[in-house]
């Protein structure tokens, strides 16, 4: 089938993952602003995708029994990525991975602390699924997913995942330890340069006594850590920042009885989700995520959004309505001008290309290679984005998972070309670019896709040259640098 | 001119370095650029070393008294005399390998190797040590810059760095930086066999090698897949390596081997990048247990450091290597309630060769914990810096890449004092 309208797939390669055939029927039929309000307002949509986890007609997993994403954590990677390829909530998921980026949490150091198996429960674990009901952190994320920042904020400050991950867990009235209270203001708010070193320490002492405590019997299923104010190790003083912490102007966190000094912590984090410099700066990582990387937002398309988040209580929806209704995401100068992330390079060569018989194990290692393993983030800062994918090695890893891919699904590419497009080199080539979405191919390098498809052997459209040159030619269109935008 | 011996040992290897016959993959404009024979290796130990556990005042009796759960027992440090100051200093009891450096008079110790104003951001503070730049930290890096000042075409292997990202050190505005972190993954595949797969590689190359018109963003990709291309052959290479010593398994290890294989197969790369990392360490840092936290750094890199100069001391490429280390920054004197340590200010850089002038570089701070202490800042919590940091990469630039560190750095950090090489 031919692609749909050009503004509905690059609204789903930005507010999704891409589309796969069906996908873009359903979106294609309704107008625009319609299928934004479908993407936000996911709630209404059930959450069923982990039923279709080894089932005939999706992606694939490897696991040696059942899949555990609790407690493995490459189950848990391969779960989310099926959730990519097949949710019928992609926004959820999108911006799932811009939160998991935002507050970047890693694996390997939690799994030093309490071993792999509870790393693993702390950051993906579904309350329904585990038997002491925890909430992993990238279940939060889904379900802050398009939710109230400030709340979000506020539940990542509790969260046993980040509480180990920055040490907040040993943050103590007699030793403040300041891991945690520097990032929340450098890297989860304001940003660099918008705060005090002294604020970084009177931060670290609000955030005193938000610990981790373990509940439930050593050994059973159940038992696990939860959040806990521990009032007698709150520094009960007075704290002054360099900002506003009150509406009125204040600047000082009064000293607390040590038994209400948790609201300390809601003050803080309320006068941080409140701060005119949070606001941009998200609104400017927004941008860069849904709109481009190779312009600069305009200064008014910022204010507008931030005021659009401070104006409703800091909840997301409203921003991402305006954001996708807007005329700059929409312009199609904006559509291939961001740098695809890994996990959305894999994600949508797989919905473009096929899946059938396809496992997402085997997308694994290659992200490694690409520079993105989820839930193992290279710091707090989370990933370098934008040209900074981009390296010799990792283009070679994505050349090279485009290879693997289109191996597997050579026999489906095949079919679909063999069925309607045989006709011509060209018509082949025009189909594989109508089903793989780039950025425009130039003349030299379109005749380069055209000549591949003639070389060795002159044209005869015989099974046996679709087979290798259907295949060949999503592997370079894959590969080429073109298809690495979104 | 009056030749000296060091002068001598250094052409005298040149020569003999350029005396072999260049293996027949070498490209002519790898063979120029590779010719000066002369190998930097950047090595950053991420997240913040807290030097006061690298380089130990063991007499200090406030290093002890501010650090009661996380000091190094003065009688386990591998002792190395004094500083100018006079004060006794050891290394880490890890490090026995980069003792045995130190005593062949190969390791030089820049203490308190910092700036004014430092930076507590682990990111803030990255980009202020690449860029060399405390005030502004945009743009390019301090060997992007070194890169961009080479004249064209650049080998796309001038640089080699072992991670799979650009650090911005080596970020440049116009060379393309091979990032190869594992030399076996380092090849073309592809969904067909024999002559298809041939003419795929080849429709890959030129697709990647055509130049869009006005589109420098994929300009760059694209630039990035043709600089994989074009060196796939010369790395393959690499991975035919076989060192003279055994390498630790760990990422580290591993990444220095394949650097002293690039250099023995003589593939025409100047510059390297290497890392360690784990050492932003808040909690539990543990220097003294035989499996604490500290301590396991300190053997990642004693023992990888020490395989890789036992290797290129058995290759007779030590005195064409440089090895410049450096964190962004140190950590805070006193211990914190997780014994561990918060961010700090100064740090210690340590350079490493066989042109290199063994020794202690700089003063130790005194520990105490008086707020007028000079050595000290931040209320006597943070060691202050002493020796900028680009008086070190001034010697580096000048006297090691042969270019001009007044150009690249921005101004004159020459320090006539400092002789490190």
């Amino acid at each position: 089938m031919a692609r749909g309208e050009r503004i509905i797939e690059h609204l789903l390669r930005r507010a999704g993952f891409g589309a796969g055939e069906h996908e873009l029927e359903f979106f294609s039929s309704m107008p625009y602003g319609a299928a934004v309000d479908w993407l936000v307002d996911y709630e209404r949509i059930e959450d069923r995708v982990d039923d279709f986890i080894g089932q005939p007609g999706f992606v694939s997993v490897v696991a040696r029994r059942a899949l555990e994403p609790r407690t493995v954590i490459n189950d848990a990677r391969q779960r989310w990525l099926f959730r990519m390829i097949h949710t019928e909530r992609p926004l959820q998921e999108k911006m799932a991975l811009f939160w998991h980026n935002h507050f970047a949490t890693g694996y390997a150091r939690l799994a030093g602390l309490l071993g792999g198996a509870e790393a693993t429960r702390y950051l993906n674990a579904k309350p329904s699924e585990d038997p002491g009901q925890v909430l992993g952190q990238l279940e939060l994320f889904r379900k802050y997913a398009t939710g109230n920042f400030r709340d979000l904020l506020l539940e990542i400050s509790k969260d046993i995942a980040m509480n180990w991950w920055l040490d907040g867990r040993l943050n103590t009235r007699v030793r403040p330890q300041e891991n945690f209270g520097r990032e929340i203001l450098e890297l989860f708010s304001l940003g660099v340069g918008h705060h005090t070193e002294s604020d970084v320490y009177a931060a670290a002492r609000v955030f005193t006594g938000w610990q981790s405590r373990f509940v439930g019997a050593r050994g059973t299923l159940e038992a696990h850590y939860e959040f806990v104010y521990n009032s007698g190790n709150h520094e009960t003083a007075a704290k002054e920042f360099s900002f506003p912490i009150y509406p009125d102007g204040g600047r000082v966190i009064p000293a607390r009885a040590a038994a209400s000094g948790i609201e300390d912590g809601i003050d803080l984090v309320n006068a941080l989700a409140r701060h005119p410099q949070t606001a941009r700066r998200l609104m400017r990582k927004l941008h860069g995520y849904f709109v481009s990387e190779i312009h600069e937002p305009e200064p008014d398309f910022i204010e507008r959004l931030a005021t659009i988040y401070l104006e409703n209580n800091f909840e997301m929806k409203p921003v991402l309505r305006e954001l996708f209704n807007s005329g700059e995401f929409q312009d199609p100068s904006r559509h291939f001008a961001r740098y695809s992330w890994p996990v959305e390079f894999v994600v949508r060569a797989i919905k473009e290309v096929g899946w059938d018989g396809f496992s997402v194990a085997d997308a694994l290692t290659p992200l490694v290679n690409m520079n993105q393993q989820l839930f193992e983030p290279p710091d707090v800062a989370g990933w370098d984005l934008g040209r900074n994918w981009f390296s010799s090695g990792t283009m070679l890893a994505r050349m090279n998972f485009a290879a693997t891919l289109t191996r597997n699904q050579r026999f489906n590419l095949a079919n679909v070309v063999y069925g309607s497009h045989t006709g011509t080199p060209q018509a082949m080539v025009f189909h594989m670019l109508d089903r793989l979405p780039a950025a425009r191919f130039d003349e030299p390098a379109l005749r380069e896709l055209l000549d591949y498809t003639v070389r060795g052997q002159n044209w005869n459209g015989s099974q046996a040259q679709v087979l290798v040159k259907a295949a060949g030619l999503a592997h370079l269109i894959l590969g080429s640098g073109e298809y690495q935008f979104v | 001119m009056k030749l000296t011996r060091r002068d001598f040992i250094r052409d005298g290897v040149a020569a003999f370095t350029v005396g072999f016959a260049a293996p027949a993959f070498l490209t002519d404009l790898a063979r120029a650029q590779g010719s000066r024979g002369r190998n930097l290796v950047v090595l950053y130990l991420s997240g913040g070393n807290d030097a006061l556990s690298t380089l130990i005042s063991y007499t200090d009796p406030f290093y002890y008294s501010r650090r009661p759960t996380i000091a190094v027992p003065a009688a386990t440090v591998l002792q190395i005399g004094t500083d100018s100051s006079g004060l006794p200093l050891g290394l880490h009891p890890q490090l026995t390998g980069l003792k045995t450096i130190w005593d062949e008079g190969r390791l030089a110790l820049v203490q308190r190797a910092g700036y004014q104003n430092s930076s507590r951001s682990h990111f803030l503070g990255t980009d202020i040590w690449s860029t060399a730049n405390p005030n502004s930290s945009q743009g390019p890096g301090w060997l992007g810059r070194y890169l961009d000042a080479l004249p064209d075409p650049v080998d796309p292997l001038i640089a080699w760095n072992t991670l799979r990202e650009v650090p911005r050190s080596l970020l440049s505005r116009t060379v393309s930086i091979a990032a190869i972190p594992n030399v076996a993954g380092y090849t073309f595949a592809s969904p067909n066999t024999g002559a298809e797969a041939g003419s795929e590689r080849t429709a890959a190359l030129r697709i990647a090698s055509h130049v869009p018109v006005d589109r420098p963003h994929l300009a760059f990709v694209n630039d990035s897949a043709l600089s994989a291309m074009a060196t796939l052959d010369r790395v393959a290479a690499v991975g035919t390596y076989q060192p003279t010593v055994t390498y630790p398994t760990d990422g580290f290890g591993q990444a220095l081997r394949a650097i002293a294989g690039a250099m023995a197969k003589q593939i025409g790369t100047q510059i390297y990048w290497v890392q360690t990392g784990g050492y932003d360490t808040h909690a539990q840092q543990n220097p003294v247990a035989a499996n604490g936290a500290y301590t396991n750094l300190m053997r990642t890199l004693n023992n990888g450091v020490s395989a890789f100069y036992r290797d290129l001391t058995n290759l007779g490429l030590l005195n064409d290597t440089l090895i410049v280390q450096f964190s962004e920054f140190g950590r805070r004197i006193g211990e914190n309630g997780s014994t561990g340590t918060d961010h700090g200010a100064a740090g210690l850089m340590m350079l490493i060769g066989g042109m290199v002038r063994g020794g202690l570089y700089g003063t130790a701070a005194s520990l105490q914990p008086d707020p007028q202490n000079p050595t000290l800042e931040n209320n006597g919590n943070d060691v202050r810096h002493e020796t900028d940091f680009r008086s070190v990469y001034a010697q580096v630039i000048d006297n090691w890449l042969g270019a001009d560190s007044g150009s690249l750095l921005g101004g004159n950090f020459r320090r006539p004092d400092l002789q490190l090489m």
